[in-house]
């Protein structure tokens, strides 16, 4: 399984949260697959999609889930000693890990070779840290979602790509209606 | 009333809520008053853009925020005023120590300094510089002028401001 078959999979689950997705192609690929006025796709800025789910979550109530990459997660590690020390637990991390830098072109990550963002994660104070296969991440999800329990799910699958537009919405729309469900 | 009681008392009354922080030598004073704070949710963040990813979070989960960094900052998050910040259009008050200025007893931190109020104006950020303690006073019609236009808004705070430290 590739990240987009993930996503496929997974889009029933986290249609109904608050949802912010990593810059490139996930947010591409997301929009494709299940664009809702939850999702909140960054078009810039690599790296702070856990910062900003984070925010989202510590501000209010709802369930937050933030998409991120492991090439984003290795851009900003400084992320998840502050995840660890500032407990949401409206908050879930899912980190699709394929080893590679997906929306530049596929080259191999760290996280692909010697380094763990599970035992990372773990190392940094994150409490419930669950590693789990492609095809289990929609069962990691909605257990994450039950437990009530910020959770981080390192995803482990495949690198490859969907032929995905990029997302022509203005990023004003794209924070408007997506803090309109904030409110709702 | 102290200058950082003053500070932190004009963002309560603004009703900023969610303060991240980068410390400096200059700041430590005010980012104490604001960990103590009831009505504030202080996150200490690793780096600045992180800082700036939590506070959009912040804002768009309903919740007034701010960064309190050092000038050096600016040269770590252009990327994220543009694409983030500016480009969706959020409001961010930035209480910046501005470390290079008369006063400064560090040669390198001069070399940030030449370059900082040039690269806030190549990023329209709207800049105020406080160099005397009474500047602060403008500190609340700074906050209120950030959440009417959603913009990043920078207050430069010098050594002269903060009577050395």
């Amino acid at each position: 399984m590739i990240r987009s078959d993930i996503l496929r999979d997974i889009a029933p689950v986290i249609r109904d949260h608050l949802v912010v997705c990593n810059i490139g192609l996930p947010s591409q690929e997301l929009h494709l697959i299940d664009d809702q006025p939850t999702n909140f796709y960054m078009l810039g800025t690599m790296g702070l999609s856990s910062s900003i789910g984070l925010g989202v979550a510590l501000a209010q109530d709802k369930k937050v889930i933030s998409i991120d990459g492991d090439g984003s997660v290795l851009t900003n590690f400084g992320t998840l000693p502050t995840i660890a020390n500032n407990v949401a637990h409206n908050f879930i991390l899912l980190i699709i890990d394929n080893g590679s830098y997906g929306s530049t072109g596929d080259q191999p990550t760290y996280a692909g070779k010697k380094t763990s963002l599970t035992a990372v994660a773990l190392a940094c104070g994150c409490e419930q840290v669950v590693e789990c296969k492609a095809e289990d991440t929609k069962k990691a999800l909605e257990d994450a979602l039950a437990s009530n329990k910020m959770t981080i799910i390192v995803s482990k699958c495949e690198s490859g790509n969907i032929k995905v537009p990029v997302i022509t919405m203005d990023p004003v729309v794209i924070r408007d209606r997506f803090m309109k469900q904030v409110k709702s | 009333m102290s200058v950082n009681e003053k500070i932190v008392s004009d963002l309560v009354a603004n009703k900023v809520e969610f303060v991240t922080t980068v410390p400096c030598k200059q700041l430590a004073g005010v980012i104490e008053k604001i960990d103590e704070c009831k009505n504030i949710y202080h996150i200490p963040s690793n780096k600045e853009d992180e800082g700036m990813g939590l506070c959009a979070g912040a804002f768009m989960g309903g919740k007034r925020p701010a960064i309190i960094m050092q000038n050096t900052a600016i040269g770590v998050t252009i990327n994220t005023l543009v694409t983030l910040t500016q480009y969706y259009r959020m409001p961010l008050p930035m209480l910046i120590s501005y470390r290079g200025e008369l006063g400064e007893p560090v040669a390198c931190q001069v070399e940030m300094a030449v370059h900082t109020k040039a690269l806030l104006a190549q990023l329209n950020i709207p800049t105020y510089h406080f160099h005397h303690e009474d500047d602060v006073n403008e500190f609340d019609a700074i906050l209120k002028h950030t959440f009417m236009c959603n913009k990043p808004v920078a207050i430069l705070t010098d050594a002269s401001f903060w009577k050395g430290y």
